[in-house]
């Protein structure tokens, strides 16, 4: 069987975790590899909410918020624009691959780029393998 | 304390137990750490479904409940309801979207239901530590802010001030009526729009509980539902309002003239104008960038200023009621109101982008909105239908779905086009009624209430209907008939072929589309928009007025295109819900907003800056930061960013979301 991985979604409440929402109004398919867990900011995503999700097992983390000027909250997007690569600089050096976290912007009418984010996130992670906490994935 | 659990996962029907088997999820939450009671049940958002978990929760003394059933943003406040009328605090609730994130997205059952019991586990290890909170109520202001002086901004204002409540009415141009007021006949009754909306727009303008602002923008909105600030810039219009009697005097005067907007640039306005004769109000302004005297002002140079001091020499006195100030400055006006409806309407689709149809090339090719004011009374040609050269066509073509139903521009279907395409050719037939009109559609969409009549009886009038998109429009004649003529290229998809239809005229039914400043206008508002950039409402379906910031509505043609009948309907809907918050006099506050622990504050400010509604301040005598609770919206950004973990988010708590997170990796 093939390597299922399991991706830990963080959305923030007001544009893409009503994006997913969409996806599943629209009934659009996508792989069940991702598990959302909804905040109500992407300015929220304390980089600690990402290392929790590898250390309980996690082979990647998507966060997505809102696209840059529509924040609900004006400005929380920015943050993670900031917060987010810091985090993946350190997580570089720990050897851990870039890949396995993405932050991406999903609006609350884009519910066909959040299913495509998912598919491509997952066939991504699945080619890199399993999050190993020795150091990066099986393949990597 | 001990947690007791119950766990409630709902089948919606087959909309998840056709993908989800909730017998196993259930099976599998009954195994959870702290659960008390699992079930399952058809309809959970049903009175016997709520009955269960209220039951339970006296049966059994629960202390947290979970439901996984559909999204929160459509049933958390349902269950949280539920909770509370069975004495249960409603922040013990959580919620697991096993629809929308689940059965409606996968079609692997086994998976599928993998996935359904991680999310299961993920909220009730989540609400394992939710802690009870209270929501604050605040009182509602009872003004109301209508943004857009279109017909649904006069609806919705007329609405609210008619039951006694005050309305702040904003536009951006010098008079209210919008793309309404510019329409000469309205489909399918044939209705004169300036006869059926003039009255409406007088009413504003005499309405005791209606403050109206004309050339006036909203540029800032701060607070929250029931308590908003709105700062307003009134533009200067150089005239003194309460002295300026509408007599027209001044545009007379003029000696500047620039192409009307009202009249989609066919006829001449001054530079000191009355933008129509049904103007509301019926005043005077000065357009600063035309007028000569207010351009010499910025140079230093004192020039014409005709229209107030008239010309000697003729005997024409300038403005007699004294009413023009060339020294009035923009003014900002701040109110305070407890709604908000967003009426700001659409812009036709320009299309000289579309090169092969010519248009500003040829200049026989028309826009719809362009022909509406030369077959209005009050346009550029008296209401006559007329060629460029002033001839009379011997013949029309009417172009359906210009930049709608096209990949090149926009997807969307206009959705009014095919009635005033039919309309068009109802008004030729009275003002040309020798020439040949044809109409150039895709499919004809003609539902609504006496529609599909219209329809007929224009067919009975002797149109040419063909069915296909016209490719080109072209003035090089491959046949004698074709010499001086506009030909409409295209498939006639009935038959199969290929025609060649020389006209003097060509009609284009344009799409709508947002409006260039929409952008600005969803931010100052904080609205989202959808992917063809109208403005989104907060359920396509079941709350297709208001939005996802409360307080705030979107009506007419800014939420998407629709006709007159459905703009006043959804207008009346807007101020309906607003009058129902007014009537309840309150609003209750979301509690799950950040809190400082003082003894954890470290007094490094980071905090101070981040927050984008300046909630926090810091106190200098306890070196601590602190939230103003009001102004708090719990967004997060400063529980993110505290490095002493000070700061926790009400209901987003550091814990509760690691425990969702591990949750979620079983």
């Amino acid at each position: 069987m093939s390597f299922e991985p399991k991706i830990v979604g963080i959305l923030c409440n007001w544009c893409s975790y009503a994006g997913a929402d969409l996806a599943g109004i629209s009934r659009k398919k996508y792989t069940p590899n991702v598990r959302v867990v909804r905040v109500m900011c992407s300015g929220r995503v304390d980089p600690t909410f990402v290392l929790k999700a590898f250390e309980s097992g996690a082979d990647g983390v998507l966060i997505c918020g809102c696209h840059p000027g529509e924040c609900h909250y004006a400005e929380g997007n920015y943050k993670a624009a900031r917060r987010i690569p810091l985090l993946k600089k350190m997580l570089s050096q720990l050897g851990i691959e870039d890949e396995r976290v993405r932050l991406e912007w999903v609006s609350a009418s884009e519910g066909d780029r959040f299913a495509s984010i998912v598919d491509e996130m997952t066939e991504q992670i699945r080619r890199l393998g399993p999050f190993s906490r020795n150091g990066g994935g099986e393949n990597g | 304390m001990e947690r007791r659990i119950g766990v409630y996962i709902c089948h919606c029907g087959s909309n998840i137990a056709g993908t989800v088997d909730c017998e196993k999820v259930t099976e599998f939450a009954r195994g959870l750490d702290s659960v008390v009671v699992a079930r399952d049940y058809k309809y959970m958002c049903s009175d016997p479904g709520q009955n269960l978990i209220k039951d339970d929760i006296k049966e059994h003394g629960l202390n947290r409940v979970v439901v996984a059933s559909c999204s929160p943003r459509m049933h958390e406040p349902t269950f949280r309801h539920a909770c509370q009328d069975a004495g249960l605090n409603q922040y013990l609730f959580e919620m697991a979207n096993i629809r929308e994130h689940c059965s409606w997205v996968h079609e692997d059952k086994g998976m599928a239901t993998e996935k359904a019991k991680a999310l299961v586990n993920a909220a009730v290890r989540r609400v394992y530590y939710h802690e009870p909170l209270e929501t604050k109520e605040v009182p509602v202001n009872p003004n109301v802010l209508v943004v857009g002086g279109g017909i649904a901004g006069i609806q919705a204002a007329l609405e609210v001030a008619d039951s006694g409540h005050q309305v702040y009415l904003v536009e951006k141009d010098p008079s209210i009526g919008g793309h309404m007021a510019m329409f000469d006949k309205t489909f399918p009754t044939l209705d004169c729009a300036a006869c059926i909306l003039t009255p409406k727009m007088t009413t504003i303008g005499q309405h005791p509980y209606i403050q109206l602002m004309t050339c006036s923008e909203v540029e800032d909105v701060s607070g929250y539902v029931g308590n908003f600030k709105v700062k307003i810039r009134k533009r200067a219009k150089y005239i003194d309002e309460d002295k300026c009697t509408g007599c027209g005097q001044c545009q007379e005067l003029c000696p500047i003239s620039v192409p009307s907007e009202f009249d989609c640039g066919l006829g001449k306005r001054k530079a000191i104008y009355i933008p129509f004769p049904y103007a509301v109000p019926n005043k005077a302004v000065i357009d600063p960038v035309k007028c000569s005297h207010l351009k010499g002002l910025a140079e230093g140079k004192d020039v014409c200023r005709i229209c107030e001091k008239g010309i000697e020499k003729k005997g024409l006195p300038g403005c007699e009621a004294d009413a023009i100030d060339f020294k009035q400055k923009d003014e900002i006006v701040e109110v305070e109101v407890g709604n908000i409806i967003v009426a700001t309407g659409f812009q036709q689709f320009d299309p000289s982008v579309i090169y092969q149809y010519g248009y500003g090339r040829y200049d026989n090719v028309f826009t719809g909105l362009e022909f509406e004011r030369m077959s209005n009374a009050s346009g550029p040609t008296n209401g006559e239908v007329l060629l460029a050269d002033g001839r009379k066509p011997e013949s029309i073509a009417i172009l359906h779905c210009v930049g709608s139903r096209d990949e090149n521009y926009h997807k969307y279907c206009s959705r009014v086009c095919c009635m005033y395409s039919l309309k068009y050719s109802h008004l030729l037939r009275e003002k040309v009624p020798e020439a040949a009109a044809y109409q150039l559609y895709i499919d004809m969409r003609c539902a609504g209430s006496g529609y599909e009549e219209f329809y007929e009886r224009l067919q009975e009038e002797g149109v040419n209907f063909v069915r296909g998109r016209a490719g080109e429009i072209t003035n090089i004649a491959e046949r004698p008939e074709e010499e001086g003529k506009l030909i409409v290229i295209c498939e006639d998809t009935l038959v199969r072929r290929k025609r060649r239809i020389p006209v003097d005229m060509v009609i284009m039914s344009c799409a709508l589309e947002p409006r260039a400043d929409a952008d600005q206008i969803a931010k100052t508002f904080s609205l989202s928009r959808k992917a063809d950039g109208f403005f989104l409402e907060k359920h396509p379906k079941l709350d297709p007025v208001a939005t996802m910031t409360d307080g705030v509505f979107v009506v007419g043609c800014c939420q998407s295109p629709k006709d007159i009948p459905d703009t006043v309907a959804q207008a009346s809907a807007a101020a309906c819900r607003a009058l129902a918050m007014i009537s309840k006099g309150k609003v209750e506050i979301e509690a799950a907003i950040a809190v400082v622990d003082e003894e954890l504050c470290a007094g490094c400010k980071i905090c101070v800056d981040l927050c984008p509604y300046k909630a926090i301040s810091f106190d200098e005598e306890k070196k601590v930061s602190h939230i103003n609770e009001a102004v708090c919206k719990g967004c997060g950004v400063c529980v993110a960013a505290c490095p002493s973990g000070a700061i926790s988010g009400r209901h987003f708590t550091t814990e509760q979301i690691m425990a969702e997170i591990e949750g979620v990796l079983v």
